[in-house]
């Protein structure tokens, strides 16, 4: 059996466990906190950083930040809020990311991340407007990298559960860019049916799929009803951690 | 004649060979490249594809890291020189502009760019380690000093003649630099020496009383001491190896810091150079602490003129039983150490980042926690000390921790050294109590007329004659070491300027903050730079500083906003001679004619898109992408991350022209 203990989140109490994340024990309370580059079933990394939190004073990664007993974390915040809109600001000018050209939109976690945190300015950062080659080679996915938001998410999906890593980052710093293990898509052995390849891992338009665009129609699309993160605070998660602690 | 197919059977086998010779040990990554490129003058595709293979890995997987650090190339040439020559600020200051000049003139080549008629590169390097006696750079690894345009003329003549590069001509080298294994040209410049690190130590009598100790005890010891990191965190010492002693483990590690990056930082490269049996006893004694049996010391590769020169420092260790089996005559004590090569990568100084370098990856800092002292080395536990914190720890086995922790101040105990460059009479090192304040050391080395130092390097602070009275130690000044002194004549927003484009080349890329932040920082002060700047840019530029600091991953982010904030802090009329107010409802920082220049390119003048798009291509370009010039990168085409020619930006050598425009 394993001991529970109380964080402070904003003021509220939220039961957590050993060895669970900050996000983790967060999530099962149904409270949201903002993410990109961290997804269901693969390892978080704490890269995009859109989910930081103050933690006993102490910016940290929720999703890598074990919670510890009695801690006291500071999230939804004039200033935690600020610093998540700079940073998808950021992300929004470093690729390109035009979403009314883009399949993507609608699904976009970028995009929906935008529009929860109240991104609807112009403001002064300038574009950076990458110009990396669209690799189109594989029959079933479009590559085009400009859009990558750097979540490694793909990377990570190839190689913890397809055991292939088809993707790695090369160059360093802002001429970091997505590369594939062969000169193009074509020549990895990406395929049907990877983990890496489907949907809801890349977060953006970086990988498209071929041949079925717009099957959803914008308008009908995942973000379009509802925002995002709007699945983990509806979950009734506060009961389901009670009647775990009951068992 | 060989044929291209012997070629490449030739090829083949040396990567073949390379990977052998260190089992096909992944982890082994950086040793194997070196190897490949020592023979072939570069990894391209064809020996990536056999180093995977022969490691069990994936082709993308050895371009991640062969991309990561600067100084390997994917272009394979045999028998290339390269020259880096130094773009440190320091250098810029003596003239490397000037330097530079000669390189390409003699030679025919310009910087970054590889000509298929000479094996010869040109390229530019941040902070080598030699400021003290700038402009500076490497030949091959191999140090050249005080460089005017004519010697660069003599050496440039003397490589188109093909002399190799260890017979060059050189001055003679102060110390152990003039030994055969060394034989450089490097001035050891100590100009002070102290309590601690230059005063008479008797070998290993600080070795002998550990181990008449408990590995608990020497702990005890070094926290009595008061000992704090020397790279800049000023971490308590005691705290990172009671953790990694504590931690179960049947293999522990302790890792020497030698990757001395920090601009305007060259200490620890006198201390290899000059006292490298106190680092080793230093790290025996850590090991003993700990209870590790195996050691690495992690040197820059600008400091790989000094390789050849510590493996035979460490082979006659082990011929006098001072490392290996039973040191000592004390049972149960192994230890031995081996030396791990970087490739040029500022953030391998960051512990985590570098321990990724040493297990052969991209040097990326890990997720913390857990902590090296938790969870290091291929998931050991794991201390990693500066070289400048290991030499301190013989001296105090060896005298006692209360004498140590008398030197210094309350909190910061013990004399540091500083590595002092720039506007000064007499730049080198100093070893003085902490403490000190700025204003004595500038006293003590000769620098009369400045208006600024930079305290700490790039990452540190700007401060102004103000300031001078303040001292550096952890409760004011924290600083690994590096003053850099700018007298009246110096541009101080160039020089933050070329500190921002250094955070932005050395960003490993790995979180949004420090990868991008840093990018629209330096973009802000470029617009300064231009007169293009507006009183709102100042409290944006303070507002993205502030993210990035709070945001970022790693202490490369957490400071490197400080260039910025410290001059903004320190010198406000530097900006604000500079900014214009709004006039008739216009927006200052939009610049007409730049914003036509595309348009006016592709309609009229491609040829202008297209010599963009070249002259961005990185130096190196491991990189492939194409971030295009006046597309995608408008001012960083023009003075940053394009073809690294010393800034030059022109609105910024002649403010005056600006306050005459706004006037009139």
């Amino acid at each position: 059996m394993s001991t529970t203990f109380t964080i402070h989140v904003d003021g509220a109490a939220i039961p957590a466990r050993p060895g669970q994340t900050i996000m983790e024990a967060c999530d099962a309370a149904g409270l949201y906190i903002p993410r990109l580059c961290d997804v269901e079933g693969l390892a978080p990394q704490g890269s995009c950083r859109v989910c930081t939190v103050r933690d006993n004073g102490r910016c940290v990664s929720a999703c890598t930040q074990p919670a510890m007993p009695e801690a006291v974390i500071e999230h939804d915040t004039e200033s935690m809020n600020r610093y998540r809109r700079d940073l998808v600001t950021m992300l929004l000018h470093e690729g390109n990311h035009l979403c009314p050209g883009c399949e993507a939109s609608g699904r976009c976690e970028l995009q929906a991340m935008a529009y929860r945190l109240g991104i609807t300015d112009s403001n002064r950062l300038p574009y950076l407007q990458p110009v990396r080659p669209l690799d189109a080679s594989h029959p079933l996915w479009v590559l085009d990298t400009n859009r990558c938001i750097f979540c490694s998410r793909c990377i990570r999906a190839s190689r913890e559960q397809d055991g292939k890593n088809v993707f790695e980052y090369v160059g360093r710093g802002i001429h970091k860019r997505l590369a594939v293990n062969g000169n193009h898509l074509a020549d990895t052995s990406a395929q049907e049916g990877d983990h890496a390849m489907s949907d809801g891992i890349c977060p953006v338009g970086c990988i498209i799929r071929k041949g079925e665009g717009f099957s959803t129609p914008i308008g009908q699309r995942r973000f379009d009803k509802h925002l995002i993160g709007e699945e983990i605070e509806n979950k009734s998660g506060r009961s389901d951690l009670s009647t775990e602690e009951a068992q | 004649m060989t044929t291209p197919q012997a070629a490449t059977d030739y090829a083949t086998d040396i990567v073949k060979n390379a990977c052998r010779q260190y089992n096909n040990d992944a982890s082994r990554m950086m040793d194997i490249l070196w190897c490949v490129q020592d023979a072939l003058g570069g990894i391209d595709t064809d020996a990536m594809t056999v180093i995977a293979q022969q490691t069990s890995g994936y082709r993308v997987e050895v371009e991640g890291v062969v991309s990561f650090y600067s100084f390997f190339s994917s272009q394979p040439r045999p028998q290339v020189v390269r020259i880096y020559l130094c773009e440190d600020v320091i250098d810029q200051h003596a003239g490397i502009a000037e330097v530079a000049a000669v390189f390409e003139r003699t030679l025919g080549i310009r910087i970054g760019q590889t000509s298929a008629d000479i094996p010869v590169e040109l390229h530019w390097t941040p902070c080598i380690g030699l400021s003290d006696q700038a402009p500076a750079a490497l030949i091959n690894f191999r140090p050249f000093t005080r460089l005017t345009p004519d010697k660069a003329e003599a050496l440039a003549r003397a490589i188109l003649a093909g002399i190799a590069v260890h017979e060059l001509p050189i001055g003679e080298g102060e110390g152990n630099n003039s030994k055969p294994l060394i034989n450089v040209e490097v001035a050891n410049n100590l100009r002070l020496p102290g309590a601690v690190y230059f005063a008479p130590h008797r070998p290993l009598s600080g070795l002998d009383n550990a181990g008449r100790l408990s590995p608990a005890q020497v702990r005890h010891e070094i926290r009595q001491a008061g000992l704090r990191g020397r790279g800049g965190a000023g971490y308590p010492v005691w705290k990172k190896w009671e953790a990694a002693a504590t931690t179960a483990s049947e293999r522990r590690f302790v890792i020497c810091n030698a990757d001395e990056g920090e601009p305007g930082t060259f200490k620890d490269r006198l201390l290899l150079t000059e006292k490298a049996d106190l680092l080793f006893e230093g790290m025996t004694i850590a090991a003993y602490a700990v209870g590790a049996s195996e050691g690495i010391l992690y040197l820059r590769a600008e400091y790989r003129y000094l390789h050849a020169w510590l493996n035979h420092l460490l082979l006659e260790r082990r011929r006098q039983g001072l490392l290996g089996k039973a040191i000592r005559g004390m049972e149960n004590f192994d230890f031995d150490i081996r030396i791990q090569l970087g490739a040029g990568a500022y953030i391998c100084g960051e512990e985590s980042a570098l321990i990724s370098s040493c297990e052969g990856r991209r040097g990326e800092p890990k997720t913390k926690p857990p902590f090296p002292a938790q969870a290091g080395y291929l998931g050991y536990p794991t201390v990693v000390n500066n070289v400048e914190t290991l030499c301190a720890i013989p001296a105090i086995l060896s005298r006692g921790s209360q004498w140590f922790a008398g030197l210094g101040t309350e909190q910061s105990s013990g004399t540091k050294l500083l590595s002092v460059s720039g506007d000064c009479s007499r730049p080198g090192v100093y070893e003085v109590p902490l403490g000190i304040s700025v204003k004595e050391v500038l006293t003590l080395a000769g620098g009369v007329d400045a208006q600024a130092v930079q305290v700490g390097g790039a990452s540190g602070e700007m401060i102004g004659v103000a300031d001078f009275g303040r001292s550096l130690c952890f409760e004011d000044l924290p600083t690994a070491g590096a003053i850099m002194i700018f007298n009246g004549q110096r541009n101080l927003l160039s020089i933050v300027h070329y500190f921002m484009r250094f955070f932005v080349d050395e960003s490993c890329g790995y979180c949004t903050p420090c990868r991008v932040g840093n990018v629209f920082l330096l973009q802000a002060v470029e617009k300064i730079m231009k007169g293009l700047g507006e009183a709102q840019d100042i409290e944006s530029m303070r507002q993205l500083s502030e993210t990035i600091i709070a945001t970022s991953r790693c202490g490369l982010g957490h400071t490197s906003p400080n260039p910025v904030l410290s001059s903004l802090k320190h010198f406000p009329l530097v900006y604000s001679s500079l900014i214009r107010e709004n006039a008739k409802g216009m927006q200052a920082g939009f610049d007409l004619e730049q914003a036509l220049a595309t348009a006016r390119a592709i309609v009229r003048r491609p040829a202008e898109v297209l010599q963009c798009e070249v002259r961005l291509q990185p130096a190196d370009a491991h990189a492939s992408d194409r971030l295009t010039g006046v597309l995608a990168y408008p001012l960083i085409a023009r003075s940053g991350l394009d073809d690294y020619t010393v800034p030059k930006v022109d609105s910024t050598d002649d403010p005056s022209a600006h306050q005459e425009d706004a006037e009139s």
